[in-house]
């Protein structure tokens, strides 16, 4: 395949994407009498995304995956931080060369029944990034829709109907083949598997697998179903508030849980084997508002192993046992609950 | 032999069955016929425009043909009347029917003007302000309320009284009063569509502006727009009439409905024909396009779809 995008030579050692400190502040306007107030949706997120790679991002409503997504689409600039592509700012690519830039990235959506226009139909819609980013004629256009068709296990006939007359499970393929017509590098999806029926995830799962060792592509996927992302990703990285908790390999993630947010989360995941059922480590209260964060660190009010110097002391990401961990007593959460949740994860 | 030909047959079968999806138009159809009064409506609307284009081959005499020996002859099923004018004779002698046929022609006319003119100005306005924000988008929303606090009417006047009476200007008028109703529903619906994700993808793409209004967004806009502008179209023909009526449209002998009635207004005691048949020309043609309106906001409304 003939990726658009061409890097320098120089900057070929350089990891695909790159995020430093990356921060999304909105500043929400406090009316006539109230004060400005900051919403930090994403509040400094660093990672590295290699070639062919995936990396999953983990955290319940809220905590900033979406505007993460955002921020990596380049539909939004981020306040602060950098994003490099192939170790180049990302925004700079944008400006100076947009049309390659945009074939270097690309995005799946959740909800396949508003990310697809009502009004157009199958050839148009895959046809869009075609029409804005190329100089395709209308025949290699038409004949680039059909053959994508097929690679997403669509009948290439079937693109002169309307997105109303497919299923959910093949909008999504849609989605798909709309997101690989400018043939990306990277691919962001945003839960693209969460609003399908279990057995439709399991063929969409397959079909992203095949697609990323067909054209290489590397995934950012966005999720909170664990099950899910335990199939698919080599490393994982989980978000609360705004901010990373834990990131490392997915095995040594998903075996040996550091940080108390994600015990939490892996413990929410049903298990269909009743022997596999474990205690729950249920997390207490609501995610607070990001308006209105807890000091120091941000999980310490529903955290079960909470001291009271967690209030007082925000923890910066470290290396402890092969992952990156934001909490002060990763090492020493061992006790109560922690041998039921150690069983629990290698079940 | 016998298999392969089976398969060949069912690859026929299959690929006529996908080359054959039920088309936007053809589903659309099927739920307005549903409606008896919105094919009634429609079936006198169709009617209308084919007497305005035949006007001329159907009109049995020229609208301004004069028969002064047979000056306000009631209709032919009335004694003293006369077959040769069916539906009587005005003031002057001229037949009443042929100028109620050749009236369809203005009638007509006018609503099609105002509404393209008020539909085109309000989308491109509405657009704007939703895709604008800020500043732009409240200064065009203040002057559109303000033009809606003015009753319609009475603002057409104002504008008639500043351009000068006449048939163009009062199109024109109309069809100012009509743009706040166009801006502020293009406006409303594509706010809600700019929130999709599919709007998100465009942009993704690399979608610039104009294509995210006319190509991403006007589309998925139209159906309360073409409603609108269906119910419009009575409302423009009766504001057309009443500004006739009022002097300051059409201007005699022009065979305009409105001014045929203000023509005819001293002799509604004598000779109700010649005022009641254009009045009941406006009634029908504002009937038939309202009943055609609700049947195709029926039609068009996913809500009320029962499929």
């Amino acid at each position: 395949m003939t990726a658009v995008y061409r890097s320098q030579d120089a900057a070929v050692a350089a990891p695909l994407v790159e995020a430093r400190d990356l921060k999304q502040h909105y500043t929400l306007k406090g009316g006539l009498f109230g004060e400005d107030r900051t919403l930090k949706a994403v509040d400094g997120v660093s990672f590295t995304l290699g070639r062919g790679e995936t990396l999953a991002v983990v955290g319940e409503s809220g905590c900033g995956k979406s505007t993460l997504a955002r921020m990596l689409t380049l539909i939004e600039a981020p306040t602060s931080g950098d994003l490099l592509f192939e170790g180049r700012p990302a925004q700079d690519a944008m400006r100076d060369d947009p049309k390659a830039t945009r074939g270097f990235v690309q995005m799946i959506f959740q909800n396949p029944y508003g990310s697809l226009n009502p009004r157009q139909n199958v050839a148009s819609i895959l046809a869009e990034p075609l029409v804005i980013n190329t100089r395709m004629s209308g025949d290699e256009r038409r004949r680039r829709v059909r053959e994508m068709l097929a690679k997403v296990g669509l009948r290439p006939e079937h693109d002169v109907r309307y997105p109303h007359m497919f299923s959910g499970g093949q909008r999504q393929r849609i989605a798909v083949a709309r997101a690989l017509m400018l043939e990306p590098r990277v691919v962001i999806a945003d839960e693209p598997v969460s609003a399908l029926d279990i057995s439709v995830q399991a063929q969409v799962i397959n079909l992203l697998l095949d697609l990323q060792d067909e054209f290489g592509l590397a995934y950012v996927f966005i999720s909170h179903d664990l099950s899910v992302v335990r199939h698919l990703a080599r490393r994982l990285m989980v978000m609360y508030l705004g901010r990373v908790v834990e990131e490392g390999e997915g095995g040594v993630v998903f075996e040996d849980p550091a940080h108390p947010y994600t015990r939490a989360l892996m413990a929410a995941t049903p298990a269909v084997d009743p022997s596999a059922r474990k205690e729950r480590a249920t997390v207490r209260g609501e995610l607070p508002s990001p308006l209105n964060p807890p000091p120091g660190c941000p999980f310490h009010r529903r955290c079960r192993y909470a001291r009271p110097d967690c209030k007082d002391r925000v923890p910066e990401l470290r290396t402890v046992r092969g992952r990156k961990v934001a909490c002060h007593y990763a090492e020493n959460l061992e006790g109560e609950g922690a041998g039921t949740l150690r069983v629990a994860a290698t079940a | 032999m016998g298999a392969e030909r089976a398969a060949v047959q069912e690859v026929q079968i299959e690929t006529e069955v996908a080359k054959a999806p039920p088309s936007p138009a053809r589903e659309l159809w099927h739920h307005f016929s549903e409606n008896k009064g919105a094919v009634a409506g429609l079936a006198v609307v169709v009617l209308l425009v084919l007497l305005a284009v035949f006007a001329p081959l159907i009109a049995p005499y020229a609208p301004s043909a004069q028969f002064r020996e047979v000056i306000l002859n009631p209709p032919g099923w009335q004694a003293g009347g006369s077959w040769a004018f069916p539906l009587g004779t005005d003031a002057v002698g001229r037949d009443i029917l042929s100028r109620l046929i050749y009236g369809a022609r203005y009638s007509l006319m006018i609503g099609g003007i105002v509404i393209t003119l008020s539909l085109s100005v309000g989308v491109i306005l509405g657009l704007v302000a939703a895709f604008a924000r800020g500043w732009v988008e409240v200064m065009v929303m203040r002057v559109m309320d303000v033009i809606l606090a003015v009753p319609s009417l009475l603002m057409a006047l104002v504008i008639v009284a500043i351009l000068g009476p006449g048939l163009v200007n009062a199109m024109i008028a109309v069809a100012i009063t009509y743009i706040p109703h166009f801006t502020r529903l293009t406006r409303a619906s594509a706010m809600s569509e700019l929130t999709k994700d599919y709007v998100t993808a465009s942009k993704i793409a690399g979608a610039g502006r104009v294509r995210l209004m006319v190509k991403t967004v006007l589309p998925n806009c139209m159906p309360p727009l073409i409603v609108q502008a269906t119910l419009s179209f009575s409302t423009a023909v009766l504001d057309a009439a009443a500004l006739g009526f009022l002097g300051m449209g059409a201007q005699p002998p022009t065979p305009e409905w409105g001014t045929m009635l203000a023509e005819a207004r001293e002799f509604i005691l004598r000779a109700w024909w010649v005022v009641t048949l254009p009045g009941l020309a406006i009634l029908v043609t504002v009937l038939a396009i309202n009943l055609m309106g609700d049947g195709l906001r029926d039609a068009l409304d996913p809500r009320l779809k029962r499929s």
